[in-house]
């Protein structure tokens, strides 16, 4: 599965903007790069499981809050953060 | 500090940055900005080990909150590996818990560092909003809650219903006695100020004498708004705190009845504030940066003249300190954090960060100021370091 991230885990991600990874649900997927991206993971989901609120998971084209989707037929998963603000 | 401190350590709205006195006096930024675009709420060199540095990241706005540490002296930097993070909720269905203590909550900063005692060298504290308590036996690389306070069957009476006020509730002014590693004082803005006899097992509130005028109750056993407590660097059973309130200091000695020596403070001026700091040597002096209190409470400085307030009797007499300073037009402040003292213990210099994003330094203790930086962002936190 293909996932693209934006800029500001690229620290993370040593600057590549689209990564492979393996998994059933977005929380799989993340949980997949966050053992080759450690610190991933946590920057975008909080200790309770939840998606951090200004990030943004899109499974394809829809949006979607709850990790524990599943992918279906989905191709394509972007993790945004919306930076937005002042 | 086994050398006079001569560099800050800055944190800012939007990441860190290292100033440091040059020996022909003149300041300058020392690297490029660190974590550029990053809140950083607290920037810290270990005093016990000055190579290692640890600052706060993210929290509020894009990504969640965490640490960073270095140490080779901020030239290069890991995450940690197990950040602060309280208990995950983990049994199928589970809600968190009602008896308000903190499982189920979530970091949204990690906010105020304290470096552990000196005779546990590996050691540091970090307090969190919502108001969280965490230790690292590390150096900073795996955070654990201090479960005392975490778990503690009062939390949620202490630290009250959320959302808390609107920067969040904050733990901070963690202190660790010099003397005894197990005694500990903690404060929440908003909650009061916690004693902790065996590093963090239990708690007591400690708030007699300071008063909540945003309650219904003057005098409660707990609930005030302390924005900053110190224990002095002079004298450690000195507490000296900048409340929400007014001023005040407590002798250990004698017991926990806080006296209001912001009363001495000039009227025009008011006893309100953010910051404290005390002198290395003299246990009777401590410097605030008082702000406006009154009506909408704009936390900019009275009538728009920046000024510190110094007192050298613990508080009975307070002399007014802006030499170098505008004269007038400064509508700005400075955050809880943002004050500090550097230099040599006999010759001190008290140093704030305007959230302007100007860092004044007043050397012969505040006697002339300068400003040795300005166009930083958001100055959240300020921190005396040993630069080479």
């Amino acid at each position: 599965m293909k996932v693209r991230v934006s800029s500001h885990l690229f620290e993370y991600t040593d600057g590549r903007d689209e990564l492979e990874a393996t998994g059933a649900t977005a929380r799989e997927l993340l949980r997949d790069l966050d053992g080759r991206h450690p610190g991933l993971y946590f920057r975008v989901v909080d200790e309770q499981g939840a998606l951090r609120r200004h990030i943004n998971v899109f499974l394809g084209n829809r949006a979607e809050r709850d990790l524990d989707q599943p992918l279906g037929e989905v191709d394509r998963v972007h993790v945004l953060g919306a930076l937005s603000g002042g | 500090m086994q050398q006079p401190t001569n560099g800050l350590l800055v944190g800012t709205r939007k990441g860190g940055f290292a100033l440091k006195r040059s020996s022909d006096g003149t300041w300058r930024q020392v690297g490029d900005p660190i974590r550029l675009g990053v809140q950083v709420n607290d920037f810290q060199q270990d005093p016990r080990r000055p190579e290692v540095w640890l600052h706060t990241a993210g929290g509020d706005f894009h990504l969640g909150p965490t640490v960073f540490r270095s140490t080779d002296a901020g030239g290069t930097w890991a995450e940690a590996s197990k950040p602060p993070a309280f208990d995950q909720v983990t049994e199928e269905g589970a809600e968190p818990r009602h008896d308000g203590t903190s499982r189920g909550l979530t970091v949204q900063r990690s906010f105020w560092f304290a470096p552990g005692h000196a005779s546990e060298s590996d050691t540091w504290y970090v307090a969190t909003t919502p108001q969280g308590l965490f230790r690292s036996e590390d150096g900073g690389d795996t955070w654990s809650g201090v479960d005392g306070f975490n778990h503690h069957p009062q939390y949620r009476t202490w630290t009250g219903e959320p959302p808390g006020p609107p920067d969040g509730p904050f733990l901070h002014s963690v202190l660790v006695d010099p003397r005894d590693a197990s005694h500990l004082f903690v404060s929440m803005s908003a909650g009061g100020t916690f004693e902790s006899h065996d590093a963090g097992k239990s708690w007591a509130p400690i708030n007699a004498g300071v008063r909540v005028d945003f309650g219904p109750e003057p005098y409660p056993e707990f609930g005030q708004d302390p924005h900053c407590v110190i224990q002095h660097p002079a004298d450690p059973d000195l507490l000296y705190q900048q409340n929400h309130c007014g001023i005040y200091r407590v002798d250990l000695r004698e017991g926990r009845q806080w006296s209001r020596i912001g009363d001495n403070m000039p009227k025009e001026i008011g006893d309100i504030g953010f910051g404290i700091v005390g002198h290395p040597t003299r246990p009777g002096t401590v410097w605030v940066l008082p702000m406006d209190g009154t009506r909408t409470w704009p936390r900019t400085a009275p009538g728009g003249r920046l000024a510190m307030y110094r007192t050298d009797d613990g508080g009975q007499s307070w002399t007014r300190q802006d030499s170098g300073l505008p004269a007038c037009g400064s509508w700005i402040g400075a955050k809880r954090q943002a004050l500090a003292v550097i230099g040599a213990p006999d010759a001190p210099e008290v140093c704030f960060g305007a959230t302007c994003g100007e860092v004044w330094v007043g050397r012969d203790g505040g006697e002339r100021f300068e400003c040795v930086a300005r166009h930083l962002p958001e100055i959240y936190s300020l921190a005396p370091a040993v630069l080479a």
